[in-house]
């Protein structure tokens, strides 16, 4: 979007102040739609997309104080840029639409050269504010970005019930000196899509990757319910899919991929850790740390998918699990029990 | 008597509208305004506080825009005041009627130039 050609929403219930500021701004080079009172703009901005809104304030049926109070409550429409142009009496109302998140006010009559300048500030930030937006979008998963975006920024976290899971390619570092680099980036990035599709397909959440691993949290930031449950068949459409892409045609001649993944559930604490400047959301806990731990076990015991006891209790018996005994772990004081999810089924 | 248009705030009007569009804000204006005049002594009569303002608002509004000054000013008072003692409230809608038509021809007489 530039400065000029932005679609600009003008709302009067005066025919002359309609007419006359549309004219300024379609001179400026902007597409102009008009709206008669507060009701008939939400209606609007709610049907299509505008990058600003100029409002009057004195309307019947709905005033603009009252579009300003419903666009700050709407998670869609609260950051689009509104510009109030009224010939109100009183400072106090001026006040309160900049308290209300109106980025500017302009006197009417409206002089062009001030309404030229304001817009074209307004737009510029609106800009940076996506560009801001859409930057989160792709560094963050959705899920993440959309905590960010209702509740803020903050380090720090909260207890919940989760299941971590972590996965990598095996013998990838192998892999990866024989295959030119090129081919090394193509294979991951197709993982990658898969193993995502994967887990956020049944609600997961990639929080984190690392080469070839990566790690998933169920049940943060959103509560899910049988989480543990959701985890398990992510694994297994994981397995499904890792199979269906080693049978590929351009895969052909290739030694096939396999995974090995490591689930654990329990009290995990989720938020955003680093600093002010550099932050990531997370988990930690047991049962992230029991679920890397197993992920490194898969490759000793030669199972593609094993889990602890908490995720194999709330599994029950929708799925075939086999016991493993218990195995004393890395950093683990006491052996753990073990259980391997036998692959090929779903539930 | 001075002239209900001040030529200087019109002639910015046309540069910065187009002559041409200040023509049809015009014929605009003059189909608007009988309806804002006739909603103000409405809402006079029905005693409706909100309405009342939100008329003479407009009128204030629009005789700004072509510099009608003493259109506007009057719709301020009128405004500002609000509802009052009905007698008075209902002369100063005629003043207010009377400063319209007075406008309303200088404009038709600056749009037929």
């Amino acid at each position: 979007m530039s400065e000029r050609g932005a679609r600009l929403l003008v709302v009067d219930d005066n025919k002359v102040n309609r007419l006359l500021l549309a004219r300024s701004l379609e001179l400026q080079g902007h597409a102009v739609t008009l709206a008669e009172n507060g009701r008939i703009a939400l209606e609007r901005l709610r049907h299509e997309p505008f990058d600003l809104l100029l409002l009057d304030i004195e309307m019947p049926e709905m005033n603009g104080i009252q579009v300003l109070e419903e666009l700050k409550r709407d998670r869609q429409l609260r950051d689009l840029p509104v510009i109030v142009t009224s010939a109100i009496e009183g400072l106090d109302n001026v006040v309160r639409c900049i308290e209300l998140g109106a980025e500017d006010y302009l006197h009417k009559p409206v002089n062009p050269v001030l309404l030229k300048a304001r817009i074209g500030a307004s737009l510029e930030k609106k800009r940076l504010r996506d560009q801001q937006k859409e930057l989160v979008r792709r560094f963050a998963t959705r899920e993440v970005a959309q905590d960010l975006d209702a509740s803020g920024f903050a380090l720090g976290g909260h207890r919940v019930q989760a299941t971590a899971m972590f996965s990598d390619i095996r013998g990838f570092t192998a892999m990866s000196e024989q295959q030119p680099p090129e081919e090394i980036i193509d294979l991951l990035n197709t993982y990658y899509t898969l193993m995502f599709d994967a887990i956020s397909g049944r609600g997961g959440v990639v929080n984190q990757m690392v080469g070839d691993g990566l790690m998933a949290i169920f049940g943060a930031p959103l509560p899910l319910a049988d989480a543990g449950g959701a985890a398990v068949q992510a694994a297994l459409d994981m397995l499904e899919m890792i199979e269906l892409y080693n049978r590929e045609p351009d895969r052909a001649g290739k030694p096939p991929i396999e995974i090995g993944i490591g689930i654990a559930s329990g009290d995990v604490i989720a938020g955003y850790t680093g600093t002010q400047q550099r932050a990531t959301y997370t988990c930690v806990g047991d049962a992230v740390n029991l679920a890397a731990r197993l992920e490194a076990h898969t490759k000793s015991v030669g199972h593609a998918i094993l889990t602890d006891a908490v995720t194999r209790r709330a599994v029950g018996d929708r799925c075939r699990i086999e016991a493993l005994g218990t195995v004393p772990l890395k950093g683990k004081a006491e052996a753990v029990e073990v259980y391997s999810v036998i692959g090929g089924q779903k539930f | 008597m001075t002239s209900a248009i001040d030529p200087a705030r019109f002639a910015d009007l046309q540069a910065t509208a187009g002559a041409d569009f200040v023509v049809e804000l015009i014929d605009t204006f003059l189909q608007e305004a009988p309806g804002l005049l006739a909603e103000l002594r409405a809402a006079r009569a029905d005693g409706d506080a909100d309405r009342y303002r939100r008329a003479a608002h407009s009128l204030k509004s629009n005789g700004n825009t072509f510099g009608a000054t003493a259109l506007g000013a009057q719709a301020r008072e009128i405004e500002l005041a609000g509802l009052g003692e009905a007698a008075a409230d209902v002369a100063r809608i005629a003043a207010l009627e009377a400063e319209y038509a007075r406008a309303a021809q200088a404009l038709r007489e600056l749009r037929d130039v």
